[in-house]
């Protein structure tokens, strides 16, 4: 007993602001620039397929990405002259659908006064993104403190937040859950495989990305996104977005 | 050179192998060999502990053929989801096997449909109906209790169903495989660089692990030694992995009871871990070090110490829970004795890592085998005898100060060592090999094998928790279901890696 009091007051508060910057060896969203060779090269080594080149220039799908700096590396090995294209140490921002933002606004401010109540769906992760979603919980994040919590059915739920590619042994579950959500519901595809679906590409067992099988809103980059990615998307979600990032 | 076997010889050869339980079954997998004309193929390998090596048999079916044998799981029961997986997957059934209902296909695929045949196409998307009977015990006064696949907290999926006799468990059966993804397809004809990424996502909490015995399969199918810092470094990445996993779990068993103190405490360590192995790796989970070859980044000198900083808290964080957990008597008394899995039962089931130590069964691949640097690391498997949730939890704690002690070791190692090679170039060509590494879990096998052009041929993954998955069921027999969720956290048995 004299243990946990004395470690309890010991422990200063371990909560902290939330800062989108990583370390600097992480793996964040590309920037930079390279010439057109340089970025075909990039885009044939990209195994999720979220590398577009046109002319001299690319763009990113971030929901696709696994954050494996396969561009980067292929980069550098090609164009040792240039700047190139180098990774950003920061988390990659939420995708909102336009639609999707309106009804976060509808929903959110009029309804729900701001809370949200999250129910997690595993629909077939590699646990990452599970584990990271637990970490929000720790008193580092505590993710209590703006409104969200994670309620254990679907029924009670404003949102279902869904991780992995979707299974064709967990389709079904998907599916039921979306439906016992109700009126008005929100889902989020957390991470690559439940945004973009490419991660184990097209398999016998796959479904696929988790809008193949339910109207999806919003989307978080990563693989797996940091908890403060989650806690960003968490915010768009309840329409604090803008607020945040001023 | 494996021995290769007719069918019929199946039973004789799996006890000759086995030499009376001395030598574990670390995996029996199969695979389609008919475009080289040899048919369809069971590999079964056993641990040869005395030689740090595994060894086993072919057992070769002509797909035009019979294509039944005898199961062996009634003289080795571990053998017994691999044979229900080989039937799946190749449609190769096990004569006599207690338990033929599907393992890894659910309702929505067909009954002939075997997707790890070579006439399947990875992308097959047949539907048809098959059965899923769940077991369920029946008598005056019993109920069930269904619980999953989606369940209450932010956990993977699975579907349980308890027969209750009031509040004790009498039996447990469970539907798994819900995650299933079919990784060891998707993999096959991609070069093992351009398999590696899905390879680091088998699983989240086995990242390493699951990285490391890939590469070691693949360098054992090409014949390629790896630079002497890779390896040190593979190994310090393994022990951060194992210490963070670990330090998370004994931060989570307390949630079974709902111990809070100890579960935050857990919470800001783990926290710091997964800090620490963003600055090393890039990412959370380590994942992008381990390449086929050797590493791909450096650990610098100013990460050691970081490293070296971040060891020293948690060590002083892991000191004071072991302290909490011993002065809370409530706590203990919900620990002990509770889902005891006692020596046999892990012998008989081939498990592996902390289960099977938990248990007074000695099984640690860092010792039985030989790669990374372990051999310089003197240590020994550290072991508790009485298989309940106390002892699973203690093995950890245990685990971890020896973990503390090998990490300064191995940055010792890394300072000291002369060689700045991190990788060695790759060339594919035909060949196959086996890897093996212990994860936080336990020992996780894999099994390559690389055609004419170096592309993947068969990857076959048989993570720890596979192993013991089967235990669980076991150990929670006669105790009281709200005691389940605290079993469960004490084995931490991931899906992801069991399903693939």
């Amino acid at each position: 007993m004299f243990k946990v009091l004395e470690r309890i007051f010991k422990d200063k508060l371990a909560t902290e602001k939330i800062s989108l910057a990583g370390s600097d060896r992480y793996r964040g969203p590309i920037e930079g620039s390279a010439n057109g060779d340089v970025l075909k090269a990039c885009a044939a080594v990209c195994p999720v397929k979220a590398f577009a080149v046109s002319g001299e220039d690319y763009t990113i799908d971030y929901k696709k990405c696994i954050f494996c700096g396969r561009c980067v590396e292929a980069c550098a090995n090609k164009a040792i002259n240039e700047s190139g294209l180098q990774h950003k140490h920061e988390d990659a921002l939420p995708v909102l659908l336009e639609s999707g933002q309106e009804v976060l606004q509808d929903v959110l401010k009029e309804k729900l006064g701001r809370s949200l109540h999250v129910r997690h769906l595993d629909a077939g992760s590699c646990n990452a993104c599970d584990f990271e979603m637990g970490a929000m919980s720790n008193p580092v994040y505590d993710l209590h403190r703006y409104g969200v919590h994670f309620v254990a059915s679907p029924r009670h739920a404003d949102m279902l937040m869904v991780t992995g590619v979707v299974t064709r042994n967990l389709e079904q579950a998907l599916k039921m859950s979306y439906d016992a959500l109700p009126e008005p519901k929100l889902v989020m595809a957390c991470g690559a495989c439940a945004a973009g679906g490419e991660t184990y590409g097209d398999t016998y067992a796959v479904v696929g990305a988790a809008d193949k099988v339910v109207p999806v809103d919003l989307y978080v980059p990563g693989c797996p996104p940091r908890p403060t990615a989650m806690i960003m998307g968490l915010l768009a979600a309840a329409d604090m977005l803008k607020e945040k990032m001023k | 050179m494996m021995t290769t076997i007719m069918p019929e010889a199946i039973l004789m050869a799996a006890e000759k192998m086995s030499a009376g339980g001395k030598h574990p079954l670390t995996a029996m997998f199969g695979r389609d060999e008919t475009a080289n004309g040899v048919g369809y193929v069971i590999y079964c390998y056993f641990e040869i502990p005395e030689n740090k090596t595994v060894d086993g048999f072919k057992v070769v079916f002509n797909p035009n053929g019979s294509l039944e044998y005898d199961s062996i799981t009634h003289i080795i029961p571990a053998a017994a989801w691999y044979e229900r997986e080989i039937k799946d997957m190749f449609g190769l059934v096990p004569k006599g096997h207690p338990d033929l209902r599907s393992l890894v296909l659910h309702e929505t695929f067909p009954e002939d449909f075997y997707p790890l045949r070579k006439n399947v196409k990875v992308n097959a998307k047949v539907r048809g109906e098959r059965q899923f009977k769940v077991r369920t015990a029946k008598g005056e006064g019993l109920f069930e209790v269904p619980v999953g696949p989606i369940h209450a907290g932010i956990i993977e999926p699975g579907h349980f169903r308890f027969s209750q006799a009031g509040e004790a468990m009498l039996q447990l059966d469970a539907k798994l495989f819900y995650t299933h993804r079919g990784i060891e397809k998707a993999v096959e004809g991609k070069t093992p660089y351009e398999a590696l990424p899905i390879v680091e996502r088998i699983c989240g909490a086995c990242s390493v692990s699951n990285t490391w015995s890939f590469c070691q399969a693949v360098e054992k199918a090409v014949n390629v030694k790896v630079p002497r810092r890779a390896e040190i470094i593979r190994t310090l990445l393994m022990e951060l992995e194992r210490i963070t996993n670990h330090v998370g779990d004994i931060g989570n068993i307390p949630a079974g009871v709902g111990f809070n103190p100890a579960i935050s405490l857990g919470g800001r360590l783990k926290e710091k871990l997964m800090r620490l192995c963003e600055a090393v790796a890039g990412n959370r989970f380590l994942r992008g070090m381990i390449i086929p070859g050797g590493v791909s980044m450096d650990i610098t000198p100013e990460l050691c110490d970081r490293i070296h900083q971040v060891m020293d808290e948690v060590a002083d964080g892991v000191e004071d829970m072991a302290t909490m957990f011993r002065e809370q008597e409530n706590f203990q008394n919900r620990i002990q004795t509770t889902g005891i899995v006692r020596n046999q039962t892990a012998m008989d089931l081939a498990m592996v890592g902390v289960g099977a130590r938990a248990s007074g069964y000695s099984h640690d691949s860092r010792c039985d085998f030989s790669y990374g640097v372990y051999d310089e690391l003197d240590f020994k498997p550290y072991t508790k005898t009485m298989g309940d949730v106390a002892a699973r939890l203690l093995v950890r704690i245990g685990e971890l100060s020896a973990s503390f002690e090998m990490v300064d070791k191995l940055i010792e190692l890394l300072n000291s060592c002369g060689e700045q090679e991190l990788s060695v170039a790759m060339e594919y060509n035909e060949g196959s090999g086996w890897g093996i590494s212990e994860s936080a879990r336990g020992s996780n096998f894999q099994y390559v094998a690389l055609d004419g052009d170096g592309r993947i041929d068969r990857l076959f993954v048989r993570s720890a928790s596979y192993a013991n998955w089967p235990a669980l069921p076991i150990a929670v027999q006669g105790d009281i279901i709200p005691d389940f969720p605290l079993i469960n956290k004490s084995f931490e048995l991931c899906y992801a890696c069991i399903d693939r």
